[in-house]
């Protein structure tokens, strides 16, 4: 089981999610973060003070999959996440020890 | 029993008007309020009442920080609420009295209380034999007075302390307001018989104002990271609403200072539309021209730098000046909250200073140069350009250094004797939750 985490624009969000349903990922888990990379931030300007914003509002995107269908889920987020420009984000993949579906108790590859 | 009653009644209405008609006869007819100047009036008044609460505290509140919001509205509900009070047990009497050896500067107390002052009483307007119900003058000139000293807070937003704000105001608006009142507006006042123009409070309400804001800007103090951390705006439509509500509310201040519902009031209307159109226009494009970006905010801004320019001229210049004393006020306010604030290096938040005295003044020295009616303007006796342009100088100067004077006497004294600033953890935490005990927003 992996555990895949990405970085994306914001309104690149319902594509991904449409794309990760279509090909069968069960759940995702979705936060609004902020934070910077290559894109850098921008400078706002209120009556001429001049204010460096740092930190770039994106939204994180969590979805536990099992091994089989991690290189779909990754080209899937890849795909439909994508734009070509600078500030499109990251996919993280790491290894998932264990997963239990609280109501059931079910756990492995079961839960997921 | 009824009956009796409505006899006497009918008794005393016809003897009265014999009383009258006899009176009549032997001197001039003694001059009865138009229900049309009195609703006008108090629709006015409404208006400027709007203009303060909430147009003044939302305008000042989307400018702040999200925790220091509710310190914000509370203030300028706070200082409404008590110079209303002030302003009817000695306030009018001292700015509308007759001061007799004083009476350049100040009034006298024989309206303390609002003694003498009736539903029946009246008070002059600028029309001989025109006159308007006295409680309705002392109710608009009520909330004069109160958007002024509310004004002043925009200075030192986020970091004084509410009682002694409270005290500082009281003392202003005795020691500063109502002087400066007087020798504008009362017959007999300096500035008023010297022929100084200012028609609905260029240096009374905006330069008064700004030059507290700034003395007080000073006096108490940078804000705890100003520079270094980000204080951008928590809430621009909030902005927006406020500025918006200013002018609407303006119409009544402006074009209610013409006292009677005439034509003159109509020019004051048109220029309050015009002036401030032209004020949003040009402070917009110094700043796509100067910053890249035409931005929301700018256009509030110069809408309201304009209004306070053409508030000193408003029923004396036509429409085309009003426009051209709109398009400079706008980058030169612009500059005023930008350049001149960075080089001297005072934190004027909410930039009173900037727009209200420095827009005060192109308007007050404005108003000298459009009243002209060579150039479209209602002209006055025996005007001469440098002439006029010379006694509206001395108005600004006297009105500066006086606000100046007493808005540093005043605000040494709070601080001598209860301290002018909070502690820097409360203000670190936010002036809400640490001086009012409440927050704006609960997410």
């Amino acid at each position: 089981m992996k555990m895949v985490v990405a970085i994306i624009k914001p309104f690149k969000l319902d594509e991904v999610r449409e794309a990760l349903s279509a090909i069968g990922v069960q759940g995702i888990t979705v936060t609004e973060v902020k934070g910077f990379g290559r894109q850098k931030g921008h400078t706002e300007l209120y009556r001429g003070a001049e204010y460096v914003v740092d930190f770039l509002p994106k939204v994180k995107v969590e979805a536990a999959v099992s091994s089989d269908i991690l290189e779909l889920t990754v080209e899937a987020i890849e795909k439909s996440a994508n734009t070509g420009k600078i500030g499109d984000g990251k996919i993280f993949v790491t290894n998932l020890e264990q997963v239990i579906r609280i109501r059931t108790g079910e756990s492995g590859s079961e839960a997921l | 029993m009824k009956k009796f009653l409505a006899f006497v009644a009918l008794w005393v209405t016809l003897g009265l008007i014999n009383v009258s008609a006899v009176a009549a006869e032997v001197t001039d007819v003694v001059p009865v309020p138009d229900k049309g100047d009195t609703t006008w009036m108090l629709l006015s008044t409404l208006l400027v009442v709007l203009m303060i609460v909430p147009g003044l505290a939302l305008f000042y509140g989307g400018l702040v920080r999200a925790k220091n919001m509710l310190s914000v509205l509370s203030q300028v509900f706070g200082i409404f609420a008590l110079v209303s009070i002030l302003w009817v047990v000695y306030g009018y009497s001292l700015a509308f009295g007759d001061g007799g050896g004083l009476n350049w500067m100040i009034g006298d107390m024989s309206k303390l209380f609002l003694m003498g002052v009736t539903p029946e009483s009246t008070a002059a307007t600028f029309t001989d034999n025109v006159v308007i119900p006295e409680l309705t003058f002392v109710a608009f000139q009520l909330t004069f007075a109160a958007i002024t000293t509310a004004l002043i807070i925009g200075g030192f937003a986020e970091r004084i302390k509410f009682s002694a704000l409270m005290v500082f105001s009281a003392l202003w608006f005795t020691f500063s307001y109502l002087p400066i009142a007087h020798m504008v507006w009362a017959t007999g006042g300096y500035l008023f018989e010297m022929g100084a123009l200012d028609f609905a409070g260029g240096t009374v309400v905006h330069i008064n104002a700004g030059i507290a804001a700034l003395v007080g800007a000073i006096v108490i103090g940078k804000r705890i990271g100003y520079g270094k951390e980000p204080m951008a705006p928590h809430n621009l439509p909030m902005t927006m609403i406020g500025a918006s509500l200013l002018w609407v509310g303006w119409f009544g201040f402006n074009a209610g200072s013409n006292l009677e519902a005439t034509g003159g009031a109509a020019l004051a209307f048109l220029n309050t539309i015009v002036a401030t159109a032209a004020g949003g226009l040009s402070w917009m494009f110094a700043e796509w021209m100067l910053r890249g970006k035409p931005s929301m905010l700018g256009i509030v801004s110069g809408v309201v730098a304009g209004l306070v320019a053409v508030t000193p001229a408003a029923g004396l210049v036509g429409p085309m000046g009003a426009i051209v004393l709109g398009l400079i006020v706008g980058p030169v306010c612009f500059w005023a909250v930008s350049g001149l604030k960075r080089s001297l290096g005072y934190d004027d938040s909410l930039d009173v200073f900037g727009i209200h005295a420095v827009g005060g003044i192109v308007g007050a020295i404005g108003t000298g140069v459009f009243v002209s009616p060579a150039l479209g303007g209602v002209g006055i006796d025996g005007y001469t350009m440098g002439g006029q342009v010379m006694t509206q100088a001395i108005g600004v100067l006297l009105t500066v250094v006086w606000s100046g004077t007493v808005s540093l006497v005043l605000f040494k004294l709070v601080d001598m004797v209860m301290g002018l600033r909070v502690k820097e953890e409360d203000e670190r935490e936010g002036l809400d939750t640490a001086t009012h005990g409440e927050r704006a927003y609960s997410v």
